[in-house]
């Protein structure tokens, strides 16, 4: 069974036309990554998920269960961008308030409480307000509220935004577990190296269309993004740069693309050595998703 | 560099529409209120309503009634006299007062007549008594001062007999050329005895006592004669205030809510709009209903408020305040688009429903107009229900009026919360 079937689905402000026949299929137990430059319709169609917009045409099947906005929606989480929390209570109390917010009995209420509270590491600081948290800490009560109810189905919206590393790591790792519990993900976020290994699937949305989805690999080969891309720093630009070469950094970078690194390397390094440059560093980089994501909507990820 | 700071502090302060009308809208709107109030806008002040019992039945007490009709600053009623012939007596005139249909009560003790005016210690005898709310402590004086000057202005033939009787005790008998003086002057009063006072004739406005013309006894017929009456009244008149302004702070709770994202959070569990505004509202009923008792217990405490003869009125005074204070809080709260905007509006809206309320100056001193026009705040409806139980000791069936009203506030604030708060549903 899907866990979340979206068809068609259109929506529109004013002129303005948010979601443009909008199609997303996620499997039971499946990482998607929701893609999009900003304003192409990914907070629309998570909030037509939740059941806060109504669709002007199209369906929205959670767990093959056809919903319209008003239907509660059993078996689905949601973790918004914003740390939508009440800052004045404990994450304790907040849980408990979520428990109660979602339909819980007192007894599950109290156990998930204390199951959440170690999977999130804020045993110890359970009964602290959460306003002086980091946030790191914020943001790891923020993912547990709104999954309390252990949804079979979450949408998590940038989880990580203004996080450090190492936080966005244990978030990462957090969500790792959910999946292994079975759990299917749908997540929008802008860090995509970060990511990118750990998602199953990807959807790119861009102008309210769905413009991708598949797998990263499946992707890139769609797009020909076969090419890798080998750069040479120099101690001193050049002269005159080789054609084969793209010119960065007022000729201190030579950036170079081709299909087999092995064959290639040999060819640009004699080169390079027989117009004299003095290479001080290499780097070789397989497209990815920023490529990608490039390549299909023309945009950057936070245009 | 110093204009550049006074050319910023302007632009920043006319960007903030909140802080702009707080800054300039706000103090004329006081100024207004206030001046309406106390300036009565050349109404000047009202009439005090007062029935009088004419136990005498005298030529005197007949004659000083008429007078009493004819000034200005009265609104003398003589209760159903008036429709079946009977005469108020003095039970009916002590209700009238009760229930706050009368400010006062004049009752003309028999022998009104012989004892009006007394001079220089005359026998020891009240003319006069006085049935007074102790809610509008003023209509005493005022009625006490006006008595004397209707004896002493009106009554010129009445003074002069008095006193010359009066010297007659004390210093013996008039020669017989003194006599003929004395019925010569008499006689002179009594020509002018029906001429309307002269302009500016001033009485002696001061309170009857032993030594005025009219001698009279005051009784307080609500507030069990305990000086602690303006208590109860500022109790509650400063709880209903305070109540609204933290209503509309907690009720602010809302607009923060759906600022930091937890509103569109909450929306998407089982929570709806109308279980969310209703379970803000039973907060704001709780903490409402716990904010004026603690008012009245340290009333109670500190002031000697008699609570706890009065526990049922205040629990239904109390709930009702309470029930239309949180609908009042969640209204503000939904019609507005920020917390700034919520400040500033609560502060002009609370301030004014207080000023004209009554929460910060007694209604009853108000002029008619400002009086009328205070009923449409909710403050006069909470004031009047906590007077009726703590000053005219009302059964608690005599509460039905500001029920009602109460109730439909609260109906109706809620009901048009729920429909502002539309904005914030599934779009």
């Amino acid at each position: 069974m899907t866990a979340l079937h979206v068809e068609s689905a259109r929506k529109r402000f004013g002129d303005r036309e948010a979601l443009a026949g909008v199609d997303l299929e996620v499997a039971e137990g499946e990482f998607l990554m929701l893609l999009g430059p900003n304003g192409a319709g990914k907070t629309t169609l998570v909030r037509a998920v939740t059941g806060r917009v109504r669709l002007d045409a199209g369906r929205v099947c959670v767990f093959g269960r056809d919903l319209g906005p008003r239907d509660t929606r059993e078996g689905l989480g949601l973790v918004p961008q914003e740390i939508a929390l009440y800052g004045d209570l404990t994450p304790r109390e907040n849980l408990r308030a979520f428990g109660r917010f979602l339909g819980l009995d007192e007894a599950r209420i109290r156990t998930r409480t204390e199951e959440l509270l170690g999977w999130i590491n804020l045993a110890d600081r359970a009964d602290e307000p959460a306003r002086g948290f980091s946030g790191g800490m914020k943001r790891r009560l923020n993912i547990a509220c709104g999954v309390i109810h252990a949804p079979k189905l979450v949408l998590l919206d940038e989880p990580t935004v203004g996080v450090d590393p190492q936080s966005r790591e244990r978030i990462y790792d957090m969500l790792d577990e959910l999946r292994a519990d079975g759990t299917a993900i749908v997540m929008t976020t802008h860090q995509l190296e970060e990511i990118e290994s750990r998602c199953d699937r990807i959807a790119i949305i861009d102008e309210g269309r769905r413009v991708a989805a598949g797998t990263l690999g499946d992707l890139l080969a769609e797009a020909g993004l076969r090419d890798r891309e080998v750069t040479f720093s120099l101690a001193r630009p050049l002269a005159e740069a080789p054609a084969e070469f793209r010119v960065e950094e007022g000729g201190r970078r030579l950036v170079a693309r081709c299909e087999r690194v092995v064959e290639a390397l040999p060819v640009l390094s004699s080169e390079l050595d027989r117009l004299g440059a003095e290479v001080t560093d290499l780097a070789v980089r397989a497209p990815g998703l920023h490529d990608l994501f490039l390549e299909l909507t023309g945009k950057e990820l936070r245009e | 560099m110093i204009r550049a700071f006074i050319a910023i502090g302007f632009r920043e302060l006319f960007r903030r529409k909140a802080e702009l009308l707080l800054t300039f809208a706000v103090p004329i709107a006081f100024f207004s209120i206030f001046a309406l109030i106390f300036g009565g806008q050349g109404s000047s002040t009202p009439d005090i309503e007062i029935a009088v019992v004419d136990l005498d039945d005298s030529e005197t007490s007949r004659k000083v009634i008429e007078l009493m009709k004819a000034e200005g600053a009265l609104d003398v009623q003589m209760g159903p006299l008036d429709e079946a012939g009977d005469r108020l007596d003095l039970e009916a005139a002590r209700a009238l007062v009760r229930d706050g249909d009368v400010s006062l009560a004049v009752v003309l003790l028999p022998g009104f007549g012989e004892r009006v005016p007394s001079f220089f210690g005359g026998p020891d005898e009240d003319a006069v008594l006085m049935l007074r709310d102790p809610a509008d402590p003023i209509a005493g004086n005022v009625v006490g001062g006006l008595l004397q000057k209707i004896v002493m202005s009106g009554l010129p033939e009445r003074m002069a007999e008095r006193g010359l009787e009066r010297m007659d005790d004390l210093v013996g008998a008039l020669t017989p050329e003194q006599e003929k003086r004395k019925d010569e002057v008499m006689g002179f009063i009594r020509q002018g005895f029906d001429r309307e006072p002269a302009e500016g004739e001033e009485g002696a406005a001061r309170s009857p006592d032993a030594g005025s013309p009219v001698r009279a006894r005051i009784e307080d017929v609500t507030g069990d004669g305990k000086p602690s009456g303006m208590i109860s009244y500022y109790a509650a008149a400063i709880a209903v205030m305070f109540l609204l302004f933290s209503a509309s702070g907690a009720g602010g709770t809302l607009l923060e809510e759906e600022q930091n994202g937890t509103l569109e959070r909450l929306l998407t569990t089982r929570v709806t709009m109308t279980t969310l505004l209703l379970g803000k509202g039973a907060f704001l009923v709780t903490m409402g209903v716990i904010q004026i008792t603690i008012m009245f217990l340290w009333g109670a405490l500190v002031f000697g408020l008699d609570l706890f003869s009065h526990l049922a009125g205040f629990a239904v005074m109390t709930s009702l305040t309470a029930l239309a204070a949180s609908a009042f809080g969640l209204l503000l709260a939904t019609m507005c688009r920020s917390r700034a905007q919520l400040a500033g509006v609560s502060t002009i809206v609370i301030l004014s429903m207080s000023a004209l309320g009554g929460s910060m100056f007694p209604r009853f001193l108000m002029s008619e107009a400002m009086q009328a026009a205070g009923l449409a705040t909710f403050n006069a409806w909470a004031l009047e229900g906590y007077l009726k139980v703590f000053w005219r000791g009302a059964p608690l069936v005599d509460l039905w009026p500001q029920a009602l009203v109460l109730l439909g506030i609260t109906t109706a604030f809620f009901l048009l919360a729920r429909q502002f708060a539309r904005r914030w549903e599934t779009v």
